[in-house]
């Protein structure tokens, strides 16, 4: 009988992803609920070494699926390594991070195992051994509690929500035959932005500017890096091109869920609140007062964000000085 | 080239979205139904490679019979035929039950190539694509920013976070679309126009011999049992002051000393 939770782990170049220690940690509590193990697997090429990383978070047993073959990710050879440790495995629960990797994997898998799919889940709830799933839908602008029916249920959670736990046991770490099977794709070229550029979804603090902002997107940047965070912006300003795609926030962009979030210089459409009101503090920045961007926020300034937001980013440094 | 696009009718994501009296779904009379804009750019790339390559743009959708609405849409912007599925059964079909309908409609249509959007932005599941390519036996590049074609493969630049990959994958192939990958064409008015003479085949479950017990709500593995609207945040506190320096020095403040988040 399906039993158990198996979290898969998700690390590039030799680094685990953030989303790993909070899917690593979310396991073990849903595992302690269940009154079931934890194995978490590694993924990679070359990645022996780091498999002991996540011993601090709990885990019964560490799989390490190393191969060639999965140096870079690739939907069908991950896949199917991970379809036959499941199989081998048989859970009753898969967590994975709802990261680009990971919800392409979780969608093939869960095809592949028939099983349910929970996407980019906020919170997981237990009652007496069953799992209640909430998830974002329409972008943001609903939340829904959902139950997975079937043996097998895998749950995506989205990265940055759920809290990293340290809770060190006793583990085994084993490293199984892996099967990468027949694959049909293959990475050809991979470019990484400069090494210090902090992804949106992953980042704890972002300044986002919109139509506000002109296009002159030099005081959102420059409030950013007094902060330690990471620049997004509206649909309106990648619009207008003043930033690329990859920087959008909203409905049709990245979702995020900093601990602080600055818009500068936006509005607030449906669309633009959607991808951020799981924020825990946002600030709103608007020379209009009657911009709909003050109802969602936690702390609001009315002004000419050329004038406020230089002046937060002198007061930043002072603090921070 | 033989290409087709999946498409679904969803909220414009202007919309303002409410929860029906039952609790588990959102009112639809008021909404603005529109092509799901991953979609759009689906729709967008497969002209574009029409208009290179040569072959036609197949659009398929399941939806109820305003769906059709989406189909024209497609077929306004320049694909040449449309596939509805249409059948009471399919409603409230779960994203692998979707799949499952969407690519036993694909075994009677020729293809290279499947173009997607890579979620719809009404569950946002980011599923069906994937279930149907693994239902097809096909590979799939999914978040594509752009697409090449070459000899017999497809090769993708997907952005991943803080980067990019290509990926290369050999035909027949599903990849689904991110923003970034296009501007999608509006549809003209002699467009519109054609569009009203193209053909548009009407499925029903039974004619994809499909047991409708297997679709539907009913066959759910994702039962929603609740919605509930996002939390609501405190009424914002709105910092005042003499100048913006003033502002921002208690803004700051705040921030640093009440909720220590700098």
């Amino acid at each position: 009988m399906a039993q158990g939770v198996f979290v898969i782990t998700e690390q590039r170049d030799g680094a685990f992803r953030k989303v790993s220690f909070e899917a690593v940690s979310e396991g073990r509590r849903v595992a302690d609920g269940l009154g079931a193990d934890l194995t978490a697997v590694v993924v990679g090429s070359g990645i022996e070494g780091i498999a002991g990383e996540l011993k601090k978070y709990g885990p019964d047993k560490i799989l390490i699926a190393d191969d060639a073959a999965l140096a870079d990710y690739t939907t069908d050879a991950y896949t199917n390594a991970l379809a036959d440790l499941i199989q081998s495995t048989d859970p009753a629960v898969i967590i994975l991070g709802a990261t680009v990797q990971g919800k392409d994997l979780a969608a093939r898998l869960a095809a592949r195992l028939d099983a349910g799919l929970g996407m980019d889940c906020t919170a997981i709830k237990m009652d007496d051994g069953n799992l209640t799933l909430t998830r974002p839908m329409f972008g943001g602008k609903i939340f829904a509690d959902v139950e997975i029916e079937g043996a097998l249920q895998i749950v995506a959670i989205r990265p940055n929500v759920m809290d990293i736990v340290e809770a060190s046991k006793d583990c085994t770490v084993e490293s199984p035959a892996v099967q990468v099977g027949d694959v049909k794709t293959t990475v050809a070229e991979k470019s990484m932005d400069s090494g210090d550029k902090i992804e949106l979804t992953e980042a704890d603090i972002i300044v986002s500017g919109g139509r506000g902002s002109g296009g002159k997107f030099g005081v959102v940047e420059e409030l950013a890096a007094a902060l330690g965070g990471a620049v997004g912006a509206s649909r309106s300003a990648v619009d207008e091109g003043w930033r690329p795609h990859s920087d959008q926030v909203g409905q049709t962009g990245k979702v995020v869920s900093p601990m602080l979030y600055v818009a500068c210089g936006i509005s607030g459409a449906i669309q633009h609140l959607a991808g951020m009101s799981t924020s825990k503090f946002i600030v709103a920045i608007n020379k209009d007062p009657e911009a709909p961007i003050f109802s969602k926020a936690d702390f609001g300034i009315v002004g000419d964000m050329f004038e406020v937001v230089p002046a937060l980013s002198e007061e930043v440094k002072k603090i921070k000085s | 080239m033989e290409l087709v696009v999946l498409v679904k009718q969803v909220p414009d994501t202007e919309s303002l979205i409410e929860i029906a009296g039952d609790g588990v779904s959102i009112k639809t009379q008021d909404i603005k139904w529109v092509m799901n804009p991953y979609d759009e750019l689906a729709v967008e790339e497969a002209l574009q490679i029409r208009e290179a390559q040569g072959g036609s743009v197949t659009v398929v959708s399941m939806g109820p019979q305003k769906a059709v609405e989406t189909i024209r849409t497609a077929l306004a912007m320049g694909a040449d035929k449309g596939v509805h599925i249409n059948d009471p059964a399919a409603e409230g079909s779960d994203a692998l039950a979707t799949a499952k309908i969407l690519s036993a409609a694909l075994k009677e249509i020729p293809f290279d190539l499947i173009i997607a959007g890579h979620r719809a932005v009404d569950e946002d599941n980011f599923q069906v694509a994937s279930a149907v390519a693994e239902y097809l036996g096909i590979p799939q590049v999914s978040m594509v920013v752009k697409a090449e074609l070459l000899d017999g493969k497809i090769r993708c630049h997907r952005t991943i976070e803080g980067g990019t990959v290509v990926v290369e994958a050999g035909l027949p192939a599903l990849f689904t679309t991110q923003r970034g990958l296009n501007e999608p064409r509006y549809a003209s008015l002699p467009g519109i126009m054609k569009a009203k003479k193209k053909p548009v085949d009407v499925k029903t479950i039974a004619d994809l011999g499909i047991d409708p017990s297997t679709v539907g709500q009913a066959s759910r593995k994702v039962k929603i049992k609740g919605m509930k609207l996002p939390p609501e945040r405190q009424a914002v506190r709105m910092i005042d002051g003499e100048s913006s320096q003033e502002k921002a020095a208690a803004l700051v403040r705040v921030l640093h000393e009440e909720i220590k988040i700098i």
